[in-house]
């Protein structure tokens, strides 16, 4: 095999590309996670975002107007999570599998029509010379406004969680809603926002891939992307800046697998495609095998509130 | 102002009830959503939920209800173990994809021995090809307390992979000639899993159901470990103070749900679907998920949710390739069902208090 | 003294209960006002009406010579009204500083605010520092934060909910101390217990509740603890007859089980040695939060301990699951009755069946005999008049009291050579709680050994032959309960095993 063909400045820029859907689903979910909520339909919230935002990218001719309803579209679908969960106290791990089944078939329901059809991508930031830097200037400054834009999403939560008093209302609410309760800090509407926000942020992973990685709509083209979402927020023990590894290193990983097979690696291609679930089972292992793994996982996560007085 | 009182007790009464609710409100959202495709919504809810079982072709269509519902009710009965007890395993599609994979290459590593020990060698095969698939989040949980939610489901991803690769290469049929796909196992009489009386549907995965939603039953309702699966799920602390050991319990919901997706496998490979093939992972086992909620995770009930599921998808095609509704419809309201389901589920524990008590 | 709190008529009906009927009272500026009544009283749904978290079906309240509705907790505390809660009010895995902001409305940023923290709990005697974790924090300290978080908000009115519940008794003089000092400083407060003797210590006021409504009030410096027993309960108690302690061989014998904590915020179990005698009752006192629950999963079997550390009549039964314990003779019931000692959304006879099936034969091959089991259950039922319609009812529809009937009854009704319960009267209405001591102590006459854990001393006073205390995961050499004061108890809770021995 001919390994000189994978350029390593090409790899990092289009890992930081292959890395990009994943971190937003990733960083949303872990918002929703500290509230206390456990949302396992990112995956349904994903695919409907990838269909949303291409099918109004593809009629507007804009894909910022995708990317803007794509983010209504997973918000949408986490509403209906969200008030199943919060309002009808349904159990949340059923509910979430429910939003990824549900999300699955109307995303392609609303695809029909659409396969095979290119949508406008978006253009990647011209920043001039900067852009023409060697190796520097294709990682740092040659990307599309959604790669930077999710780099801000990570530390402006960050910054939220941190330093602002909502964030420590949201961490509150999460550790322990009975306190929160009790303080008199209104449990399920901050939970409720939490899961909206980490609806728009996994529309927007989803429009990503629909408009800007593949950019085309395939059914079912997330192919598992919202779970390793889930993954990269336990792997990230509920912290942003870790969230930010993570999705880069699964990134890294998937670029990685598809290089090596354009490469011609004497490997299965079933097995390189494999690779990337099976490096989350192992990174997953690791991280339980740590000692105190799931200590830092919010006190009250994916527990019901109910204020009973 | 709309409050929820919790009730002292559940309620049998709801419990009983919300399933039909569920159902009730699903098909009139249903219908708006096929007015909305275009389609008369009466012609197109007869078209799914009436005429495969009274219409003109229902002699053909009650035989496919079983066909399909098998699987499904093997697979959750096994599935509605695990979440009584708090075990999410969400992969079974990987196990039903690997206890297919295992049972075939059992079967065809004799190829083309004619005895009648093939076919419950496969079972036997396919059984424990899915048990095994199942046991690596079952281990990995109880020895290092991984996510068995994560692990299982990144598990179904690796099992279509592998899937792939025995339909192009090492299972592939070797005498046909540039097409991927295992020999037709449904054709060789060793390994048939053929219809067992004619025009009923009836093949060795219905009646392996049938034992297997009996079983469970008494198992749940009977006997200690089915007590202790109630137990975990209901309250965990407690079932360890009962003495339940949650790895033995991990093991065993895995366990059982893995033998019994991989059977279903099996059945499916050497009956209805005949070989090894690239799409031969049909999604049961995700449906499977809604089939065990559907059912209140009790194994009676999954037969009626089911059956029920089957309908919708031999309905499905039925609507599909009369109407024009496009399959994924199918998908959108079976995902429907659940999330009315687990809606209508509140009145189990709460009841609805509408005004009152809140005078400021 | 002019008034600064008025209730008037204040009802509020839950369903099947009327928590609040018709309370009417008024609290003294700058007055320490009690506020007594036993566990279902209605003191806890006044005390949320006062804070804004209950809103009143009828009845109206006056603060300041004016109307007071607060919609909420914040229009509470902005009027000046807060709060220190028995559970529910801190974050564990937040710092001192970040539990103490949620609770106030405007609070000064994070450097201001740990300044003002460590001026006000060292003004106070209660020294905080603003920087720590609450979850490593001591039950003793963690109520300084929720002290200190009220505090830094001026209130006029500091409500405190059964405070003293969780400390030692020199943390319960320093406490009292503290409020002293507000009340003189013109702050009032209403002070929730049912602890009669601390009652007649502190506070210059009184208010009787039961059943939901005033049966009394009266200035407890004047009336004697029976008294105020009398009213609160309605009805005289009997205390335990005293039985003959006739004491056999050791039963029970815990070796230096040393054990991890079950969670981040629990205590390991360091070198814990226990000896304990047919027919002799251990009582094993201590704060929450040292080691108890520890202690019980480590006899029950749910955690398994190093091989040699726990025998029972001399067999080693450390590495046996709780079905084999329970097989050899030695029974548990956990403090935490619904999800612990019982599951609370099943019935009477499916929890009978929990810890019942080996010592009562419910099982055969594997299959259980529904029939026998509730055919216990009815036993435990009739033997421990617990109030419900039968043992077809969910375990989460009877009261606490009659659960707690319940779990203790199944346990004593399986004739265990050992018995050991966490806070067996914990959350029980005064007659439940004497039943069952009185049923702890009957087991013991007829030849077990029991072990008591519990919170409340005076219980373990009452029952106990010797008593330990636990402190931090470390258990005291035992004392005969007869050659024990308050005060050495306080230090042997406090964890001065050293003087102890001194002592000695």
């Amino acid at each position: 095999m001919d390994l000189s063909s994978i350029s390593l400045t090409l790899l990092i820029a289009s890992l930081m590309v292959a890395a990009t859907p994943i971190l937003l689903a990733a960083i949303g979910e872990m918002v929703v996670e500290r509230a206390g909520v456990l949302n396992l339909g990112v995956e349904g919230m994903m695919i409907t975002g990838a269909i949303c935002g291409f099918v109004a990218g593809v009629e507007t001719g804009s894909p910022w107007a995708g990317f803007l309803v794509a983010a209504i579209g997973g918000a949408a679908m986490a509403a209906l999570f969200g008030f199943l969960t919060q309002y009808l106290l349904s159990n949340q791990v059923a509910t979430g599998l429910a939003l990824t089944l549900f999300g699955l078939g109307l995303s392609s329901l609303l695809g029909q029509g659409y396969v095979g059809i290119k949508a406008q991508t978006l253009r990647r930031v011209d920043l001039g010379p900067l852009s023409d830097l060697p190796v520097v200037g294709r990682i740092i400054f040659g990307h599309d406004p959604i790669v930077y834009l999710s780099l801000a999403l990570v530390a402006g939560v960050w910054a939220f969680l941190r330093y602002s008093r909502a964030g420590l209302i949201l961490r509150a609410v999460g550790e322990s809603h009975d306190a929160a309760h009790a303080l008199g800090y209104h449990v399920r509407r901050v939970r409720m926002l939490a899961v909206l926000f980490g609806g728009a942020c996994a529309g927007l992973g989803g429009a990503y891939l629909s408009l800007v990685r593949v950019p085309q709509w395939t059914e079912g083209m997330t192919a598992g992307a919202g779970w390793i979402a889930l993954a990269i927020v336990v792997f990230a023990s509920w912290r942003a800046e870790r969230v930010l590894i993570g999705a880069y290193l699964f990134g890294g990983i998937t670029v990685l697998q598809l290089n090596l097979q354009t490469a011609g690696a004497r490997l299965p291609v079933e097995l390189l495609s494999a690779a990337p679930y099976l490096v989350t089972i192992v990174v997953l292992v690791l991280i339980s095998g740590r000692a105190g793994g799931r200590a830092n996982a919010p006190a009250d996560l994916g527990k019901p509130f109910h204020a009973s007085a | 102002m709309i409050r929820l009182v919790r009730r002292p007790a559940p309620s049998r009464f709801w419990a009983a009830l919300s399933p039909l609710l569920a159902v009730a409100l699903t098909m009139a959202v249903g219908a708006a959503m096929f007015a909305a495709l275009g389609s008369d919504p009466l012609v197109a809810l007869r078209t799914i939920f009436w005429e495969p079982i009274f219409g003109e072709f229902a002699w053909y269509f009650r035989g496919q209800l079983l066909v399909k519902a098998a699987p499904l009710i093997l697979i959750a009965v096994g599935l509605a173990m695990g979440f009584r007890a708090g075990v999410w395993n969400i992969g079974a599609e990987g196990q039903y994809i690997i206890g297919a994979i295992c049972g075939a290459a059992a079967g065809l590593a004799l190829y083309p021995a004619e005895t009648r020990l093939i076919f419950p060698l496969m079972v036997a095969a396919g059984a424990l090809g899915g048990f095994l698939w199942a046991m690596i989040p079952a281990f990995l949980k109880v020895r290092f307390g991984t996510n068995e939610i994560l692990v299982s489901l990144m598990l179904v991803y690796v099992a279509e992979n592998l899937l792939a690769s025995a339909a192009v290469s090492w299972l592939r049929n070797p005498e046909s000639v540039g097409f991927p796909g295992s020999r037709n196992l449904s054709r060789w009489a060793s390994s048939a899993n053929p219809e067992l009386f004619a025009n009923t549907g009836v093949h060795w995965g219905v009646v392996a159901a049938l034992i297997a939603v009996i079983l469970g039953h008494v198992m749940l309702t009977r006997h200690l470990m089915g007590f202790h699966i109630r137990l975990a799920g209901s309250a965990p602390r407690a079932a360890r103070f009962a003495g339940m050991v949650p790895g033995r319990m991990v093991v065993f919901c895995l366990g059982i749900a893995g033998v019994l997706a991989g059977m279903a496998g099996l059945f499916e490979v050497t009956g209805p679907a005949g070989q090894i093939s690239i799409d031969f992972g049909s999604g049961y086992g995700f449906t499977a998920i809604i089939v065990a909620f559907l059912g209140r995770l009790n194994p009676l009930g999954i037969v009626a949710a089911g059956l029920l599921m089957a309908l919708t998808y031999v309905g499905g095609d039925n609507a599909a390739s009369n109407l024009g509704l496009p399959v994924a419809a199918i998908s959108a309201f079976q995902g429907m069902l659940l999330f009315f389901l687990l809606a209508v589920d509140v009145l189990t524990n709460f009841r609805i208090q509408i005004g009152r008590g809140a005078v400021a | 003294m002019s008034e600064l709190l008025e209730l008037n008529g204040l009802t509020k009906a839950y369903p099947g209960v009327v928590a609040n009927d018709d309370v009417s009272f008024s609290i003294a500026r700058g007055g320490i006002h009690a506020l007594l009544g036993e566990n279902g009283a209605g003191k806890s749904t006044l005390v949320k009406t006062v804070y804004g978290l209950v809103k009143p079906d009828a009845g109206t309240m006056r603060l300041n010579g004016s109307d007071y509705a607060p919609a909420d907790p914040r229009a509470a505390r902005a009027s000046g009204v807060a709060m220190v809660f028995q559970h529910f009010s801190l974050f564990e895995a937040l710092s001192v500083a970040e539990n103490v902001g949620l609770g106030m409305e405007n609070p000064p940023g994070p450097r201001d605010l740990g300044r003002r923290i460590w001026e006000v709990s060292h003004a106070y005697g209660l020294p905080l520092d603003p920087e720590r974790r609450v979850g490593g924090l001591s039950a003793g300290e963690r109520q300084r934060v929720e002290i200190v978080r009220c505090l830094l908000q001026d209130p006029k009115l500091l409500i405190m909910d059964e405070p003293t519940s969780v400390l030692t008794p020199q943390e319960v003089e320093v406490l009292f101390a503290t409020l002293r000092k507000l009340a003189r400083e013109g702050t009032s407060i209403l002070y929730i217990s049912h602890k009669l003797e601390e009652i007649r210590a502190l506070c210059d006021a009184a208010t009787i509740l039961r059943g939901g409504r005033v049966v009394g009030e009266c200035d407890p410096r004047e009336v004697s603890a029976g008294e105020l027993a009398e009213r609160m309960v309605g009805e005289t108690l009997t205390a335990p007859k005293s039985r003959n302690a006739s004491v056999g061989d050791v039963v029970l014998d815990v070796a230096k089980l040393n054990l991890p904590p079950v969670s981040k915020f629990g205590a390991a179990l360091r070198d814990v040695s226990i000896s304990v005698r047919a027919g002799e009752v251990l009582g094993i006192g201590g704060v929450a939060g040292n080691g108890q629950d520890e202690l019980l999963t480590a006899l029950s079997g749910e955690r398994l301990a190093p091989a040699g550390t726990i025998r029972l009549e001399g067999t080693d039964i450390s590495r046996a699951r709780p079905t084999a314990r329970r097989r050899a003779g030695l029974l548990c019931a956990p403090e935490e009755r619904l999800g612990h000692a019982a599951a609370p959304d099943m019935s009477l006879t499916e929890n009978a069946a929990l810890t019942g099936t080996v010592r009562k034969r419910l099982t055969r091959n594997g299959f259980l005999d529904w029939r026998r089991t509730r055919d216990f259950a009815q036993e435990v039922i009739d033997a421990f008049d617990v109030r419900t319609p039968g043992p077809q009812a969910a375990a989460r529809s009877l009261s606490g009291g009659n659960l707690q009937k319940f779990v203790i009854g199944r346990e004593v009704l399986q004739g265990p050579r050992v018995l050991v319960v966490n806070q067996p009267t914990w959350g029980v209405d005064a007659a439940a709680a004497a039943a069952i001591r009185q049923a702890l102590m009957d087991l013991a006459s007829q030849g077990a050994g029991i072990v008591v854990i519990s919170q409340d001393l005076e219980e373990l006073m009452e029952i106990s032959d010797r008593f330990a205390a636990l402190n931090e995961g470390r258990l005291s050499a035992s004392v005969p309960t007869a050659d024990l004061t308050m005060e050495r108890i306080g230090l042997m809770l406090g964890g001065a095993h050293d003087l102890e021995a001194a002592d000695a």
